[in-house]
């Protein structure tokens, strides 16, 4: 063929965007797993509510009323309040945002620091391999709250603290998915073709490697979260987390939990909102696997 | 070497080094690749020829490694070559297509966004004039409309449209050498025919040297001007293809040609070529061939013959035809009918 047969470009009809696209094509997947999407707007819902939430509600979490303390659930105190007057709705509303965070924010740094680690290994395999996979051991080898704690304890108990010591916990896992994502991608024609095109190792990992190993973290990314959460809780719960009088949901358990035979509702509406968002996240994450899996295409 | 040459290849040696065991996939081989004509390698699988082309680009993985030799591209040694001088050869003077079309370009990119690669590697070009510039490469390679091309994913193109993208890519940089690796053997024969087409009439324009890596003689008598034959991590005959079809000497040449097809005469059936390619770790001692060859001798089994000059441009790795020959004498002049390399 030459290059007199090519012809003009003719007038193209406008094409779609294909990130725009890939997007549509997604949520058509997404939309057909019933839990998954409803997975999906309880998070969306629970995100939105824990901006606006605080900012609808006129009490304060800290107010107390000592009059009407343990009061049980009714219309002025929706979930009732605690043994200090203060109400529950209100506390738990205010947490919410404390609660999410920490699960974006541990899971952000966790992905952060494990994502670089885990291709850097798959990619010059070896004895850089060997050595980062045999750290990653060591710290998989703690059972995962027992590491929260004993970082919590070395490093103080305040929320930012237990976010660190919940990312650090995270790394594992996220360095382990993606060092065989790499393993597998590296050896693929196309990285042997931009390598004979003269690219250099940073460019190959970044560019061509990480965006075709992105999919199974996202995945793990959001059950990650629901699992951050529940650490992140459970830390709070044993004192070494958020400090009162944060509204922090752990924290509220393990105040209600002295109460429980004679106010159940103080321990029950905190521990419901993590059951809930924890479910959330996990029947979103399992629907977002089947959906960003090529095989289940239709 | 009567011409001006472009890359010299000399006694490369590239081995794989699995559980203590040393596997020499290339073992001493030398070639010639003059300017603005192309070279054939032929051999069948694992007779080391794509190994011998990654070496020259040094992309060899672990656990294979260049052991030895030199490569001469325009007089320098590119094994002396540290990896960032190399990477400024790569895709650079020299490029190098693969086999598959269907993996070798990143499915997360489009094809506008991978020609941009070489050009902002290699000249720094940005995004408006890299683009202009794919769009002139698609055109080059005979890709209609490009300009609305660019924009799409490689999994939107069928195999040939993206052996078009791939030799797009290799060309981005003009490169003096392109080293082409079973370019069309994913492909069927009327792209294959197209492709090679294109190939040689890019060289032509360019002025660019080829190395042609192949197992099918067909490509060859198409497309190549010399040809080296390989046999397990050695040349074992290096010729024109005019020679090579017409007057082959190495009794494994001789009988790849006899297994061939052929449309001049009646068949009844083809004729193979005895045994089996020996395995890596038990290579004969004597000549390679020699366990399957018609007409090897005691000589053959116990010592290898050096690749030696047998005529103008003609080199033959055979016993046959040295002084040492203690066989059949008139094995010598034996010649297979006559037959023509198509033009």
């Amino acid at each position: 063929m030459s290059n007199q047969q090519v012809e003009a470009a003719p007038t193209q009809p406008k094409v779609e965007n294909p990130r725009v696209k890939a997007m549509k094509d997604f949520y058509r997947r997404l939309k057909k797993n019933v839990p998954a999407l409803i997975g999906f707007y309880t998070i969306l819902i629970l995100v939105i509510f824990s901006f606006i939430g605080p900012w609808m509600l006129s009490a304060d979490p800290s107010d107390t009323d000592v009059i009407n303390k343990f009061a049980g659930p009714s219309a002025e105190h929706w979930f009732g309040t605690d043994h200090l007057g203060r109400d529950i709705f209100t506390r738990i509303v205010h947490g919410m945002k404390l609660t999410l965070g920490i699960g974006f924010a541990s899971v952000f740094m966790g992905a952060a620091m494990g994502i670089p680690i885990g291709i850097i290994a798959g990619y010059y395999g070896g004895k850089i391999d060997a050595v980062i996979m045999r750290l990653i051991d060591i710290l998989l080898a703690f059972p995962g709250i027992l590491l929260a704690l004993a970082i919590v304890s070395i490093l103080g108990g305040n929320l930012i603290n237990v976010t660190i010591a919940v990312a650090i916990y995270a790394i594992p896992g996220f360095a382990r998915i993606i060092r065989g994502s790499t393993l597998a991608a590296k050896n693929l024609e196309y990285v042997d073709a931009i390598k004979a095109l003269g690219a250099g190792d940073g460019r190959i990992i970044f560019k061509h490697i990480l965006p075709n190993v992105l999919s199974p973290v996202i995945v793990n990314a959001t059950l990650y979260i629901a699992t951050a959460i529940l650490t992140a809780a459970g830390l709070s719960f044993l004192g070494m987390g958020a400090q009162p009088p944060r509204p922090e949901w752990g924290a509220m358990l393990n105040d209600g939990r002295s109460y429980m035979r004679d106010a159940g509702h103080i321990a029950f509406f905190p521990g419901m909102a993590i059951v809930i968002v924890v479910l959330a996240f996990n029947i979103f994450g399992d629907g977002l696997r089947d959906a960003l899996d090529p095989k289940m295409k239709k | 070497m009567s011409q001006e040459t472009i890359l010299e290849v000399n006694d490369l040696r590239t081995s794989f080094f699995v559980e203590g065991n040393e596997v020499k996939a290339v073992d001493g081989v030398t070639f010639d690749v003059p300017k603005g004509k192309t070279l054939g390698i032929v051999g069948e699988s694992g007779s080391g020829k794509s190994i011998s082309a990654l070496s020259i680009l040094q992309l060899i993985d672990s656990p294979g490694e260049i052991v030895g030799g030199e490569i001469n591209f325009k007089g320098d040694n590119l094994l002396k070559y540290n990896d960032n001088q190399m990477r400024k050869i790569r895709g650079n003077q020299i490029s190098m297509i693969f086999q598959e079309p269907m993996t070798s370009l990143n499915p997360v990119y489009t094809v506008g966004q991978q020609l941009r690669e070489a050009l902002k590697i290699h000249r720094g070009l940005g995004k408006e004039a890299g683009t202009e510039k794919a769009v002139e490469l698609l055109e080059l390679v005979g890709i209609p409309s490009p300009r609305s091309r660019v924009t799409q994913y490689p999994f939107e193109l069928s195999g040939g449209m993206r052996q078009r993208v791939m030799i797009a890519m290799a060309l981005a940089c003009d490169p003096e050498l392109l080293v082409a690796d079973e370019p069309t053997t994913a492909l069927d024969v009327t792209i294959q025919a197209q492709i090679l087409e294109l190939l040689k009439e890019l060289q032509d324009e360019f002025n660019m040297s080829i190395i042609m890596i192949t197992h099918d003689l067909g490509v060859v008598a198409e497309t190549c001007d010399y040809v080296a034959v390989m046999y397990c991590g050695k040349v074992v005959e290096y010729a024109d293809v005019h020679t090579l079809f017409k007057n082959p000497r190495h009794p494994y040449t001789v009988g790849l040609l006899n297994s061939l097809p052929r449309s001049d005469m009646d068949q009844e059936e083809l004729e193979p070529i005895r045994g089996t390619v020996p395995a890596p770790h038990e290579m004969p001692v004597g000549c390679r061939f020699a366990p399957r060859c018609p007409f090897a001798t005691d000589l053959c089994h116990e010592k290898l013959p050096e690749l030696e000059d047998v005529g103008d441009e003609e080199q033959v790795r055979c016993w046959i035809y040295t002084d040492e020959w203690d066989g059949d004498p008139e094995v010598k002049v034996y010649e297979p009918e006559a037959r023509t390399a198509k033009d």
